[in-house]
């Protein structure tokens, strides 16, 4: 059995299909005129174009960021192409004039875009390379007063939001990639829920890279008003190829007073082959600001994707007596590496966090979970409790925790808890006394260690996500 | 079936190179109970994980048939499905899995290898009723994870729990009393009794007279340096209950 858990046979991605759709390109290259066109493409606003500009100026100052736990070649950023679109009309009103192939694409990576056939209760804005080709149940939304549509629409329909909350909590020069995606961003999904209004939908964006060579750069912000609620997913997958592709997204959203933001990601971006070879780097930043009093941000996250992952989804809890909570499985193996982790901003009287990291290591795959938890000084009473788990599985992997911890206020309480286990033979064998398969046994008892993150996800989402993870680790552990 | 329920013969394994069973032979028939006794380091426990098919052990010679079948040719979850149950001396914790999940994927694999249909979950929470009872339980266990927090004697129950669950040909109990009080081991033992029917066997592997005195064997065997050194019936557990174990490793040498 010891050679069986060493064995690597890891099933060949599923979602690894290339779309063959006429697109849309700007070559390869960035520059003030490639963000100029990329702006007039989308029927932008001047200001909008402005923004991109002094972005991409700020951009070209900074410095690609190597602090974290990760390897990789150079990226060559004049490589890529900044924006590929299908080639349809450039609005569509129904579904009707959404090109079939389109369709087709979601369909089998199982996001059936059209309404009749969807999950009950889930609207989608689903984004093809650089553009948003559908969202869909927009009407019963709008009833509720619920704007759910591509972030380009929202610039041109919506200007006075998009304006005031843009960047408002992930500045345009905050980072390296978060400046980049400023300048180029193409599409994303924006949503909106108004005062006291509890989304009757889950939200959920599906994000697709097809074509080879571009970068998918989305930029997604989301408001709740007070009083109101929403829970949004996002899901992600791109084809098989040699290349490195890169994904560098940014998410923002807004509580204000009473709010709620929940926010699930299952990320299954291509993570290579075996060897290493190709798969996503996503590098993102996902910053959630809880800006009223008692509002409530949650980040729940199940990455199981790229070849390189890093990402910090955090919480800035300005807002007196306001809540972050972030869930979170990463899962490496073969050789991708993830460096992932959280935020959590601490400015408001008596607010609260919660940090659930689980790490889950198999092949040679290395997993870093990286959080800070900052109490500033006014935060008078602030709660902290984290906790962050590694799984190991076989000896060729590697797990590494770096929680960093600023306390400025002496009120704050603070609880930390961290342990590393291994997938054990006897572990595994028990489960086969008892007659369950190697598989079976695997598949149990990393369920069972990541049950606290899926328990927070909406419940379609929780069954996948124990797929994709039986997917992912398949072939791991004989 | 009308051999034995277990044959073993001639049988040798070793773990890490170091050889610890070293020709054991031994059967076991339908609606026996057989206890294994020994000193420390005498191979009992080795017999069990041989028997159930744990990796750390090779075997190196001999053969063992369990109901008609070569019982080494097949993998531990196969001798688990046809019906060769271990109780852990060290039963493992399994974190986030409740036991009343994982038991029902264990007697649903089991009942699938028999050709009988899986039990839903409404259906066998009906039929671990009883048996929860049986162990002196009662529902708030199956809501724990696997083992998790459990202390020495309530992992001992639950293994206990899992076998009146699978119902399995032929238990293997290892050390199931050690670390047991008193009340506790009366509850295990008179669950292991009332277990026993004619169709099915317990092989009994203990340090100690006392869980004998609850569970009548029909036979019991002195392992020691990897060999049974002598059998017999009922009385020998309590001659070495007496006399301890060095007169027969003197026996044995000679």
């Amino acid at each position: 059995m010891t050679q069986g858990i060493e064995a690597q046979v890891l099933r060949p991605y599923k979602y690894g299909f290339v779309t063959d759709i006429e697109s849309d390109a700007v070559p390869p290259g960035l520059s003030e005129d490639v963000i100029r066109l990329i702006s007039q493409k989308k029927g932008e606003p001047a200001w909008m174009l402005e923004w991109r500009l002094r972005a991409f100026r700020q951009w070209l100052a900074m410095k690609e960021p190597h602090w974290s736990n990760v390897t990789y070649g150079p990226v060559d950023y004049q490589a890529i192409s900044y924006y590929s679109a299908p080639k349809q009309k450039a609005t569509v009103e129904s579904l009707d004039q959404v090109d079939p192939k389109l369709l087709e694409t979601f369909e089998k990576l199982g996001i059936p875009l059209a309404e009749q056939q969807r999950l009950a209760g889930v609207a989608v804005d689903a984004v093809f390379d650089s553009v948003s080709v559908a969202t869909t149940f927009r009407e019963t939304l709008a009833k509720q007063g619920v704007i759910f549509c591509s972030i380009s629409e929202a610039i041109r329909t919506y200007p006075e939001l998009v304006r005031t909350y843009l960047g408002s909590v992930v500045p345009h020069n905050d980072n390296f990639f978060a400046a980049l995606n400023s300048a180029v961003f193409t599409d994303g999904s924006f949503a909106y829920i108004p005062k006291g209004v509890r989304c009757p939908l889950e939200l959920s964006t599906y994000f697709r890279i097809n074509a080879s060579s571009t970068g998918q750069f989305e930029r997604t912000l989301i408001v709740a008003d007070a009083g109101s609620y929403v829970s949004y997913l996002e899901g992600c997958s791109a084809p098989m190829r040699d290349e490195n592709q890169l994904h560098a997204a940014v998410v923002e959203l807004v509580a204000l007073d009473d709010a709620q933001i929940k926010y699930s990601t299952i990320q299954n971006w291509y993570p290579g082959d075996e060897a290493g070879r190709g798969g996503i780097y996503n590098f993102v930043t996902k910053r959630g600001k809880c800006l009223g009093r008692n509002s409530k941000i949650s980040w729940t996250q199940v990455e199981t994707g790229s070849a390189i992952t890093w990402k910090y989804p955090g919480c800035i809890l300005q807002g007196d007596h306001s809540v972050g909570e972030f869930y979170s499985v990463a899962v490496t193996n073969n050789r991708q590496q993830a460096d992932t982790g959280t935020k959590m901003i601490h400015l408001g009287r008596n607010t609260r966090s919660t940090i659930v990291s689980k790490g889950i290591s198999a092949g040679r795959g290395q997993n870093t979970y990286r959080g800070l938890v900052k109490i500033l000084k006014g935060a008078s009473h602030a709660r902290n409790y984290s906790q962050c788990d590694s799984m190991l599985i076989g000896d060729q992997c590697g797990a590494h925790t770096f929680p960093y911890i600023d306390v400025r206020n002496s009120t704050a309480i603070m609880e930390h808890e961290a342990s590393t286990s291994k997938i054990g033979e006897d572990q595994i064998f028990y489960c086969k006394q008892r007659g369950l398969s190697a598989e079976d046994a695997v598949s149990m008892i990393v369920n069972g260690f990541c049950r606290e993150v899926f328990k927070e996800l909406p419940m379609e989402f929780a069954v996948e996500a124990q797929r994709l993870l039986g997917i992912s680790l398949e072939g791991s552990v004989g | 079936m009308t051999g034995p329920l277990l044959q073993v013969r001639g049988l040798h394994a070793e773990v890490e190179g170091r050889e610890i069973l070293r020709g054991i032979d031994l059967e076991v028939r339908a609606g026996e109970v057989h206890a294994i006794m020994g000193p420390n380091g005498s191979g009992k426990s080795t017999l069990a994980q041989v028997l159930a098919g744990h990796p750390a052990y090779a075997v190196t010679a001999g053969s063992v048939r369990f109901r008609d079948q070569d019982l080494l040719a097949l993998k531990p979850e196969e001798r688990a499905r046809a019906g060769l149950f271990l109780a852990f001396q060290y039963p493992v914790a399994i974190r986030g899995i409740t036991n009343a999940y994982f038991l029902r994927a264990a007697l649903n694999a089991v009942r699938q290898a028999r050709g009988e249909e899986p039990l839903g979950p409404v259906e066998f929470m009906d039929a671990l009723a009883d048996k929860v009872k049986l162990i002196g339980w009662d529902d708030s266990y199956l809501q724990r994870s696997v083992n998790e927090g459990f202390s020495g004697g309530e992992k001992k129950r639950n293994e206990i729990l899992q076998l009146a669950v699978l119902e399995p040909a032929l238990a293997v109990l290892d050390e199931t009393d050690s670390g047991l009080d008193i009340d506790a081991l009366k509850t295990v033992a008179g669950a292991v009794v009332e277990l026993r029917r004619p169709d099915n066997a317990t092989l009994l592997i203990t340090h100690y007279h006392r869980i004998l005195a609850h569970v009548a064997p029909d036979w019991v065997h002195v392992l020691a340096a990897g060999r049974i050194v002598k059998s017999g019936r009922r009385e020998l557990a309590l001659e070495l209950e007496e006399r301890g174990y060095d007169w027969l490793r003197e026996e044995a040498a000679v």
